[in-house]
């Protein structure tokens, strides 16, 4: 490779794998909630944090667009193809917008009867209201599935970005450590 | 004299459908029927809800009250507790499993006599998909012209199941395990 192409800053780098860690960790406090006894200690604090990380999860990845909106992000490799950069661009394009719809329907969830969402015991998120029939339900659902794409295809990403790391040997992953 | 027959009879007459069990439509429609459901939390207090959308009909004569029939049928995903997140836990399959069984029904068999105007119904009670007999320890409260030209009766009935039998897994607590029903229904005559 003669010139590099344009990378990560370590603004987008450090969004990136935050977000990785935030997503990953509500995904898994998600499944294990939902399961929980009823005198379970966890069973009101869990859904507290919950929801306080995805508002917090919810205001990092507006400015992670914002960022990337207004500065750019990294130009593809020059080594891959161009159906690789196009396959790359509909997964990161596509994990950020399961990342709005779970967290837009998640708050769907808990807003549906015109409560708020207590962030942090900070300051609370107020309701919409009830914006359709059955929201709390249909909501759930699409927060439920949306969930499982999401981890589907973020699975997909980190098992291309090894790929690209162990077999193509390329700097797919480690531009992304490092800018 | 002759005009004390007429008056006589035209009074029977008038009177005679009254003792014809009359069929009423429960009026759900203007929402003066209710049922209600309060389970203990934690054994500390009470936790009140209701089904908001169901429908039902009766027959009734005062004069023969051992023929009363009453059939209900609730719509289980309208239960409310005036809590999105809550309803939605109550609709799921730990609890109601709205998706699978969407309707409860209560079907009278007997009605029992009891004193002053109290009577208990005997019925068959589907909930879950599972059907049990329940008796609904039944009062009425009263009937009468309404004034839009029609004519109502009203009762009240309170009733007690496990949740347990009804193949609900009770999940809430030894306190937890009854949940109490009470219900208001009246009635505008069928014409």
């Amino acid at each position: 490779m003669a010139t590099e192409n344009k990378g990560y800053s370590w603004t987008s780098i450090v969004l990136h794998w935050l977000v990785a860690v935030m997503v990953i960790g509500l995904f898994a406090s998600g499944f294990w909630m939902v399961d929980l006894s009823y005198y379970s200690s966890w069973y009101r604090t869990a859904p507290f944090w919950h929801k306080s990380v995805g508002v917090l999860l919810l205001a990092l990845m507006l400015y992670r667009l914002l960022f990337r909106v207004i500065k750019g992000t990294a130009e593809p490799l020059s080594s891959h193809s161009k159906a690789i950069q196009r396959a790359s661009h509909v997964t990161h394009l596509t994990l950020y917008g399961l990342v709005f719809l779970i967290i837009c329907s998640g708050y769907l969830i808990s807003t549906a009867d015109g409560r708020p969402i207590e962030v942090f015991g900070l300051f609370n998120l107020p309701s919409a209201g009830e914006l359709f029939a059955e929201q709390a339900d249909r909501a759930g659902l699409v927060h439920e599935f949306a969930a499982y794409g999401l981890i589907a295809l973020a699975v997909l990403h980190a098992a291309a970005a090894l790929k690209h790391h162990f077999f193509d040997k390329d700097n797919t992953l480690k531009r992304m450590l490092k800018p | 004299m002759k005009k004390l027959l007429i008056a006589g009879l035209l009074t029977s007459m008038l009177a005679a459908p009254a003792l014809q069990a009359a069929d009423y439509e429960i009026d759900t429609q203007g929402a003066h029927a209710f049922i209600q459901f309060k389970i203990s939390h934690l054994g500390y207090s009470w936790l009140y809800g209701r089904f908001n959308t169901f429908t039902g009909n009766f027959s009734y004569d005062a004069a023969k009250l051992t023929d009363a029939k009453i059939q209900l049928e609730i719509d289980t995903k309208s239960i409310d507790s005036n809590h999105a997140e809550r309803d939605k836990h109550l609709r799921s399959p730990d609890f109601l499993n709205v998706d699978k069984h969407s309707k409860a029904t209560f079907v009278s068999t007997k009605i029992v006599p009891k004193a002053g105007a109290d009577f208990d119904v005997v019925g068959n009670f589907t909930l879950n998909g599972v059907t049990k007999e329940v008796v609904i320890n039944a009062t009425k409260l009263g009937e009468g012209a309404d004034p839009w030209g029609g004519y109502r009766a009203g009762f009240a009935g309170t009733t007690s199941i496990n949740l347990e039998d009804f193949a609900i897994k009770n999940i809430l607590g030894p306190a937890s395990a009854t949940v109490h029903l009470d219900l208001t229904v009246e009635g505008i005559k069928k014409s």
